[in-house]
């Protein structure tokens, strides 16, 4: 299965004059105002659901860079999606103390309910699955990041809860 | 179990707001700190034996004192709350659970290095202690605590292990890609946006209240002849109780697996032990009476690093374990040096093809060889961090491997997933390849 777009953004490229307003204010808090790129490029996806060619050109713009630059910068961060991505993101951690946990089981589970392999998108748009590094709450291994939080101690059943719950 | 210093706060429910911070004694240091002359607060945390608690273990008040006396311009205080070193988890419970403690560190901090300007790297999946650090720092604002004579910016990081390198970190605040840089010039003297620039750990500028209100004397009187104060574990793996342990810096890992963390989970036998996150040279069961402090690890041929502890017990198949870690450099290179970029993406497909049951007789000293080869020569400290772990978990274990290459066939335990990729680039994660 190959990563499946996402509902793609209507209208123009462009910030609301509110979030024009914010870009301008980040930047004021830098010495230099490329200091606001990274929190700039978040606030970016949000709006836009991924940083395309398009949006790191505009990006570029609102910080009289070259394009090149943003893009640069785009491909060197794991969480800027350069394609379209699901409603959710769903990431589990492999790293060490996750994987003594059992995390290869819950990255097997996860597959097998969602039809998909990691770095893919379900069919209707709804999850992207990834498997990650650790993302340092190994306390409460295996673990996952799901959009904004993270869910702890996995058993196959949470998961499938928590899987239930993503619309 | 010794005095809860930095943990005191992460159980007490309205620890992370400005008025539950004052109850604990909160800001009563920096009342006392806005009295002191800068070079006296560089004295006294020189005097405590603070070290850094990032991963270096640099002590903290030498630092702050390298920043040059003659400069005209601003200066910056730049923490380091990218925590990302596999294992360690500790920086998070100080973010979400009392984060005035980092201001209130901060602010000090500020007034040593005569600095108006602060900014915190928050990595960027730490989504929820961002949003209650920044909360915590708008209630500071508010109170007049920040303002004029020092503010802080909260910067959110994207994903990248590399940008918890301090010179790293710097390009990433300066919004380039988290390429470390070549020191000298130290940051001390040319650091973010070309200014002298003194980065520290969280758990580090938390420590500094405390030292302010209880005296330096006593700081140093709670940890070893050369390493000051208590610090947080994080013990996780196959430990009955993983979580946050606070300890003096001369606790031993014998007794933080076994009396902190309740004991060896599964066989209930130990095998070995991660003792500073995963970049730290692994310590076999026979090694755990070390003291837990920078110099006891060095003395036992490993670091303490971020103090970040995975405990293996009898169950774990080293050649396994050494397959994730090597996946883990391998995805995190930053790409610029030769022997790093190149030999963590080989020495990542070696220990999958040994784990597989595919190696071949000299995998072992080839990965030796190319590992011992690149030490020393790279610009930034994470290719040595990598060859901690390939060494050492070989020459510990070596017959381990020997059996599986022999033996071939696939690993009993169970098999690991492909490396992650991103929609649009399926498969195809290795990061820089
Ligand atoms: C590859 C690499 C990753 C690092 N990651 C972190 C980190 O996540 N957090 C941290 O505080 N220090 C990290 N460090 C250490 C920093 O470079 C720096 O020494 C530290 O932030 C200084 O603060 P301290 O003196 O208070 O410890 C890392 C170092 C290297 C080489
Ligand atoms: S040692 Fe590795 S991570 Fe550090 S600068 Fe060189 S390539 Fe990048
Ligand atoms: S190993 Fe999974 S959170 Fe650290």
């Amino acid at each position: 299965m190959t990563p499946h777009p996402a509902p793609p953004v209507s209208g123009p490229i462009a910030f609301s004059a509110e979030q024009i307003a914010e870009v301008r204010r980040l930047q004021s808090l830098y010495p230099d105002r490329r200091g606001a790129l990274l929190p700039v490029l978040h606030l970016a996806q949000e709006t836009f659901g991924y940083v395309s060619l398009d949006v790191e050109a505009y990006v570029a713009g609102l910080f009289e860079l070259s394009p090149a630059h943003v893009h640069e910068v785009v491909t060197f961060y794991t969480m800027y999606f350069q394609a379209p991505k699901g409603r959710h993101v769903v990431s589990v951690c492999h790293n060490l103390s996750c994987h003594l946990a059992g995390a290869p089981a819950i990255i097997e589970h996860v597959k097998q309910r969602l039809g998909i392999e990691p770095g893919e998108t379900t069919d209707d748009g709804r999850i992207t699955f990834v498997s990650v590094e650790c993302l340092c709450a190994c306390e409460a291994a295996p673990m996952m990041q799901v959009d904004d939080r993270y869910e702890m101690n996995l058993t196959p059943e949470k998961v499938d809860r928590i899987l239930e719950e993503l619309r | 179990m010794s005095e809860k210093i930095l943990s005191r706060n992460f159980d007490r429910a309205n620890a992370s707001t400005l008025a539950g911070y004052r109850e604990s004694g909160g800001y009563t240091a920096w009342d006392t700190a806005r009295t002191m002359e800068p070079a006296a607060l560089v004295d006294l945390v020189k005097k405590s034996n603070l070290r850094g608690l990032g991963g270096a273990g640099f002590p903290t008040g030498m630092k702050w004192s390298f920043i040059p006396k003659d400069h005209a311009g601003p200066v910056y205080l730049v923490v380091n709350a990218d925590e990302g070193e596999p294992g360690t988890f500790k920086d998070r419970y100080i973010l979400e659970r009392d984060p005035h403690a980092l201001i209130e560190g901060m602010v000090i901090a500020a007034r040593a290095i005569r600095c108006k300007l602060g900014f915190v790297y928050i990595r960027g999946e730490y989504v929820q202690p961002w949003r209650i650090f920044s909360g915590a720092v708008r209630e500071a604002r508010e109170a007049g605590l920040l303002g004029e004579h020092f503010d802080i910016v909260v910067h959110r990081g994207a994903g990248a292990y590399i940008c918890g390198e301090e010179t790293g970190l710097i390009s990433s605040l300066e919004g380039k890609k988290g390429w470390p840089k070549v020191k000298p010039p130290f940051p001390a003297i040319k650091g973010a946006f070309g200014m002298p620039t003194i980065v520290n750990n969280v758990e580090t500028l938390a420590c500094v209240p405390h030292i302010v209100n209880r005296g330096a004397e006593w700081f140093a009187a709670l940890g070893s002849k050369t390493q000051g104060g208590t610090r947080l574990y994080s013990v996780s793996g196959r430990v009955k109780r993983p979580a946050v342990y606070e300890a003096p810096v001369s606790v031993t890992l014998r007794q933080l697996i076994y009396d902190y963390a309740g004991g060896v989970s599964h066989t209930g036998k130990l095998k070995a032990v991660v003792p500073g996150g995963s970049s730290a040279p692994l310590l076999t069961a026979d090694q755990i009476d070390v003291t837990m402090d920078v110099d006891g690890c060095r003395n036992a041929g490993t670091m303490i690093g971020s103090a970040g502890i995975v405990v293996f017990d009898e169950s774990v198949s080293i050649p396994d374990a050494l397959m994730v870690v090597a996946r883990f450099y391998a995805h995190e290179s930053c790409g610029q040096c030769t022997p790093c970029r190149e030999s963590t993406g080989w020495i990542y497909k070696m220990c999958k093809r040994i784990v597989d049951g595919k190696g071949r007789k000299d995998d072992l000293d080839t990965i030796l060889d190319v590992a011992k080869r690149g030490a020393g020569t790279t610009i930034c400290a994470f290719y040595d961090g990598a060859i901690g772990p390939y060494i050492s978990y070989i020459e510990k274990f070596r017959a381990e491997f020997e059996e599986l290459i022999h033996r071939g066939g696939p690993e009993m335990a169970p098999q690991t997933p492909q490396r992650s990729a991103r929609p649009g680039e399926a498969g195809t994660h290795l990061g820089h390849a």
